[in-house]
């Protein structure tokens, strides 16, 4: 197996696993998202889901471990990345015109992950950990329908909505790049469908954090 | 008196090449290992020679001024390449590739050498094609070609305007793959400050690493000079602002002579100079000619008011234009030679007709709005607007002009901000090609044992004027299939001597007169920088011995340059220091050199006292204003023995035989 | 040919005298420089002016001056090759400026490219990663099969032409944000892989080229899109995407040396 250092040690075989995570963290989100956005409607569909999702073993036992490894994956590949990114180039520029050739999401992935990196902190803090504690520090009963209301409970605070609500502008920008980088460094790119991808990335990026957002939003202001 | 043997073998000319190749000795691989081969210049011709050599088993050092061999000055080249691979069917040869040549360069060149030429030019196609170079191809996948400078044969392989830069990308590969292996050691940003001779043989050079100023000593059994042409020598030219001519001058005065100087090709379709300010100066593919019309006011008075800015070229009438070419040669027009199209410019600016903005007007109009609505109503019929305005002509018309040309007009309107689908383009020959180079016989061997000269370097083998698409073809056929051969004969006395000691009294003697120029240059202190003498040089060289040359002109310009060179020793500056990148001192060592061969270059225009192709002497030539040659006076090639000032320079001659080929005068009326 | 006003300059300009040399920005006037002139003649003027008042001149590395050999390398007001695109520092022609602009002149940027000194830097890194694998491994005899035995794909040798027209200036480099030299290595990749001639060895091609281009200290890629922008020669990303392919089959495919 030592191919598979040697391939991920080149910097071509670490953005494809960058790249590969991100796509794995992409389907996650729309998941995510999916079952979010059915609070919305159904409070009922919302609790079945989230039942189904924090009791499944295969859920729970395989799929969560595997989604807090590319979560970490992620983050600390991009960390490693970008370190070596910064040293190749040792003396800076006295003047330089970024914006004349890139846009500023592509030049600016490691602030946007930051924010979304400590947006993440949040939401363990919020979710992941009292849902942990819930269910297998305090052992306690399960019940199929609390999920809705921790999740109403959450978006009471204006604080919390306005930082979910920040975050996921950066989570937007992170994606109008990372969406289609991530298909370029997998090397699927053709002057045919390359241009569809571009859009379906713009997409992606805007309506799915719009979407959290919207999620937000709503139970902030319907809760009462 | 002369000591020159040209070795051209015996027998038939087409098996000259092929009896010779099986005459001569061999080295055998084991020998090869053991004997070191420097090479001055990665362009065509070096680096394709040190790629082979390599490959055979020579230890190569290649040396290059620039800061990869993949930057020679080869990468310029636009149009094309020639090889007689008859793949269009339209009857080509090697013999009339032969034949072509040797008339294109107006019969003062060497049948042989030029037949070999001819013989290895399908080689090179095959040999690229095979190393990954892009050629043109056309849609069922086949290599694609164009007819060239007037010939009348599709002979040319091309890579859109870029035919250069990909056939030395391709040497540049070929020489990476040996420097990987270990084969060439290569040496960027080193400068060949001189050639070393060890009991009459070449054995070494002495070069400067351009980026600490070390003089280093390097040997070898033979010494390779692919060093490039000297049409810098009239500072502005379409050469590299680097191209010089140090190398092939510091072997010139080790004892190689130096031949046929005058030989120099000004190219007519050049975007002209903008100014003092001016640097250099950019060809644009002669392609043109093809579709352009050249003409200037018929009137001086719109002459100088279109210089001035006040008369736009499109308000000039119909019947108030001279184009002249095609008024002179009513048969060929516009795509006379190159030599003919350049003077014919010249003529005409001279008169008054100019209308460049520069202080003396040169500029003549190549005018695409003829072709512009010739091909738009051809469109406009193909398509079956049969009462199309003439706005919707010239908008078909411009179109097939920009899939034709797209590229160089793009390039021209980069450079001088003109639209030149609205407004006629200004062009003006200049300086792009030298056909003289140090005098080597068959074996591309110079007059100094161990001392080769291949490419540009050498004399080569386009006479007296060089056809368009066979620089490429000469660089590399010296390169891969020629000189790889003939060196084996030279070194294969030496597979017992051993590497070559760098510390011989040659050596020493080498080291000490380049290390005291380098030191009179920083020491001198005086008042002109060295672009100062270089412009001087330039202008007395395009003045006076440039298009056309007379004798009083040339006798005037070797007492100038004389005149010149002593003031530049007096009061060049030259700022910094010899052990630090210095490229003032640079240019300092290469100017010096151009003033000599500047002085050699007029007197060998002097000597010469016929016209033929780029050499245009004004007393010979008929009442119409062509040009005379003599063929019984001057059948042969100059060939100058260095004895220290150029004055006194020694002519040998080789006579030229023409077995194969009658001489005929070149006519284009 | 605009006759349009003479302009007047001020240029800072980075001085280092020798690689160990920290260096530093300086600043010069220059004046009555014509808009016709090229950036480079204008550097000429102020490198003449320099030896005039007795200081060293500007060293910067140029030769060809009409956009082909990829010498010039210069990063002006922020970006390689000055504003423009599709353009070498020598086709910038002085017009582009007005009167009275101050214009930055720095050498690339990258650790794998360590400046000499002033305006010139070290692009040998480009020539290491072309002797690991930039070649087809035939033989130069000219013994080799007819030009013509293979016929290619017209739209694939117009795509291997585009890619083989990179001038090696190392604009790619200095624009990307991660110095990264993924456009130049993939153009050569990407030639040789689109021509039967360059497939048989294609895969240790990539493996080798990449590996030798991590060693030399080069960024990784981000995918921004600057290096296409600012790339003279217009080379497409389309390249680093199909060198990745090929990067990750060889990967897959061959055993490792």
């Amino acid at each position: 197996m030592s191919w598979v250092k040697n391939t991920l040690s080149s910097s071509v075989g670490r953005k494809f696993a960058m790249a590969l995570s991100a796509l794995f963290l992409m389907i996650f989100l729309l998941q995510h998202f999916t079952i979010n956005i059915s609070s919305v409607m159904s409070e009922e569909v919302f609790n079945n889901w989230s039942h189904f999702m924090g009791t499944n073993p295969i859920v729970q036992f395989a799929l969560q471990p595997i989604l807090i490894f590319g979560v970490i994956y992620h983050f600390v590949m991009g960390f490693v990345l970008e370190a070596q990114n910064r040293s190749a180039r040792d003396v800076k520029y006295a003047m330089n015109k970024g914006g004349a050739n890139s846009s500023w999401f592509s030049r600016n992935m490691i602030w946007s992950g930051l924010v979304i990196l400590a947006f993440l902190g949040l939401h363990f803090y919020d979710f992941w950990v009292p849902e942990m504690v819930y269910k297998y520090v305090e052992f306690k009963p399960e019940d199929p329908n609390r999920y809705y209301e921790e999740l109403v409970h959450k978006f009471e605070d204006p604080l919390r909505v306005g930082f979910y609500s920040v975050s996921f502008v950066l989570l937007s920008m992170h994606l109008l790049h990372g969406f289609q980088s991530a298909f370029q460094s997998v090397g699927a790119r053709n002057s045919k469908y390359t241009p569809i991808i571009k859009k379906l990335g713009n997409i992606y990026a805007i309506a799915i954090p719009a979407g959290f957002v919207f999620i937000a939003l709503y139970h902030h202001f319907t809760s009462h | 008196m002369t000591k020159l043997d040209s070795k051209i073998p015996q027998g038939p000319i087409a098996d000259k090449w092929t009896k010779h190749k099986n005459e001569i000795r061999l080295v055998n691989p084991a020998n090869k290992r053991s004997i070191d081969v420097i090479v001055v210049g990665t362009g065509l011709a070096g680096g394709s020679a040190s790629a082979t050599l390599a490959e055979l088993g020579y230890n190569v050092k290649a040396f290059c001024y620039q800061d990869s061999p993949r930057r020679a000055h080869s990468i310029a080249a636009q149009g094309g390449i020639n090889a007689a691979k008859n793949y269009q069917g339209d009857g080509d040869s090697v013999y009339r590739l032969f034949y072509d040549t040797v008339k294109g360069g107006d019969y003062r060149s060497r049948e042989a050498n030029v037949y070999r030429l001819a013989e290895v030019s399908t080689n090179i196609i095959d040999q690229c094609v095979a190393q990954g170079v892009p050629f043109a191809r056309d849609y069922g996948g086949l290599l694609d070609n164009r007819s060239f400078g007037g010939v009348q044969v599709s002979r040319t392989f091309y890579a859109k305007g870029q035919t250069g830069q990909q056939l030395l990308l391709g040497c540049y590969s070929a020489m990476s793959r040996q420097i990987g292996k270990g084969k060439i050691k290569m040496y960027n940003r080193h400068e060949m400050m001189d050639l070393v001779v060890v009991e009459g043989k070449a054995r070494g050079i002495i070069a400067r690493n351009l980026i600490t100023g070390e003089i280093e000593r390097h040997s070898a059994h033979a010494v390779v000079i692919a060093s490039g042409g000297y049409g810098n020598v009239f500072f502005l030219s379409t050469n590299a602002m680097g191209s010089n001519t140090s190398a092939a001058w510091k072997v010139h005065k080790k004892g190689a002579f130096f031949a046929n100087p005058c030989f120099t090709q000004i190219h007519p379709t050049c975007i002209p100079q903008h100014g003092e300010q001016q640097s250099k100066l950019t060809l644009m593919s002669e392609s043109l000619r093809n579709d352009g019309r050249i003409w200037v006011p018929k009137k001086k008075e719109d002459a100088q008011a279109v210089r001035e800015g006040k008369l736009h070229p499109t308000k000039i009438a119909e019947e108030d234009r001279d184009y002249y070419l095609e008024r002179r040669y009513p048969s060929f027009g516009n795509l006379v030679p190159r030599d003919v199209a350049s003077r014919a410019a010249k003529e005409r600016c001279d008169e008054g007709y100019g209308v460049g903005t520069n202080e003396s007007g040169e500029a003549v109009f190549l005018d695409f709005d003829a072709a512009i609505m010739r091909y738009g109503q051809e469109e406009a019929n193909v398509k079956g607007y049969h009462d199309a305005s003439d706005t919707q002509i010239r908008i078909l018309g411009e179109k097939v002009i920009e899939k034709k040309y797209g590229n160089l007009f793009q390039m021209y309107e980069k450079i001088t901000a003109d639209n030149p689908y609205k407004t006629p383009m200004k062009i003006y020959p200049a300086v792009h090609y030298t056909m003289g180079g140090v005098w080597v016989d068959y074996n591309l061997m110079t007059t100094i044992p161990g001392c080769y000269a291949i490419g540009e370097a050498n004399f080569s083998e386009h006479g007296a004027n060089r056809l368009g698409a066979s620089a490429l073809m000469q660089g590399l056929a010296d390169g891969y299939f020629v000189l790889p051969y003939t060196i084996g004969d030279y070194l294969s006395d030496d597979i017992r001597t051993g590497a070559i000691p760098t510390d011989s009294p040659e050596f020493d003697q080498a080291e000490k007169d380049v290390k005291d120029r380098i030191d009179f240059f920083l020491n001198n202190k005086g008042q002109h920088s060295v672009d100062y003498y270089h412009k001087r040089l330039g202008k007395i060289m395009w003045n006076k011995v440039g298009m056309a040359r007379n004798e009083k002109g040339l006798k005037e310009a070797i007492a100038e340059i004389k005149a010149l060179r002593e003031g530049f020793w007096k009061d060049v500056r030259v700022t910094g220091d010899a052990y630090s990148m210095n490229q003032e001192l640079e240019k300092a060592g290469r100017v010096a050199d151009f003033l000599e061969l500047g002085e050699l270059f007029a007197r060998d225009a002097l000597e010469r006292n016929e016209s033929c192709g780029g050499h245009f002497r004004e007393e010979y030539q008929t009442e119409e204003g062509e040009a005379v040659r003599d063929d019984k006076g001057f059948t042969f090639v100059s060939a100058w023995e260095y004895k220290g000032e150029p004055s006194d320079a020694v002519l040998h001659k080789e006579d030229l035989v023409y077995e194969n080929i009658e001489l005929k005068t070149r006519s284009y009326k | 040919m605009s006759a349009s006003k003479a302009l007047n300059l001020t240029l800072k300009v980075w001085r280092q005298k020798n690689q160990e040399d920290k260096g530093k920005m300086d600043t010069y006037q220059v004046s009555d420089i014509s808009p016709d002139s090229s950036f480079l003649e204008m550097m000429d003027i102020l490198n003449e002016q320099l030896i005039e008042e007795g200081t060293e001149p500007v060293a910067f590395d140029h030769d060809c001056r009409e956009g082909i050999c990829g010498s010039c390398s210069m990063y002006i007001n922020g970006e390689a090759h000055g504003p423009g695109r599709s353009i070498t520092t020598c086709q910038l022609h002085m017009r582009e400026f007005k009167d009275g602009d101050t214009i930055f002149i720095e050498p690339w940027r990258a650790k794998a490219f360590p400046v000499i000194k002033d305006l010139v830097v070290d692009r040998t890194a480009f020539d290491k990663i072309m002797a690991a694998g930039g070649f087809v491994s035939v033989n130069t005899s000219g013994n080799t099969q007819d030009a013509n035995a293979i016929p290619i794909e017209k739209s694939h040798a117009d795509q291997a032409f585009d890619a083989a027209s990179c001038i090696g200036c190392g604009a790619c480099v200095a624009s990307c944000k991660n110095a990264s030299a993924m456009l130049f290595v993939s153009a050569k990749v990407s030639q040789l892989a689109l021509l039967p001639q360059g497939q048989v060895e294609a895969k240790e091609r990539v493996k080798n080229m990449v590996k030798v281009m991590d060693e030399e200290g080069f960024g990784n890629c981000s995918n921004t899109g600057a290096c296409e922008v600012e790339c003279p020669k217009g080379i497409s990303i389309e390249n680093i995407a199909r060198m990745n392919r090929e990067y990750l089959s060889a990967s897959l495919k061959t055993e490792d040396a």
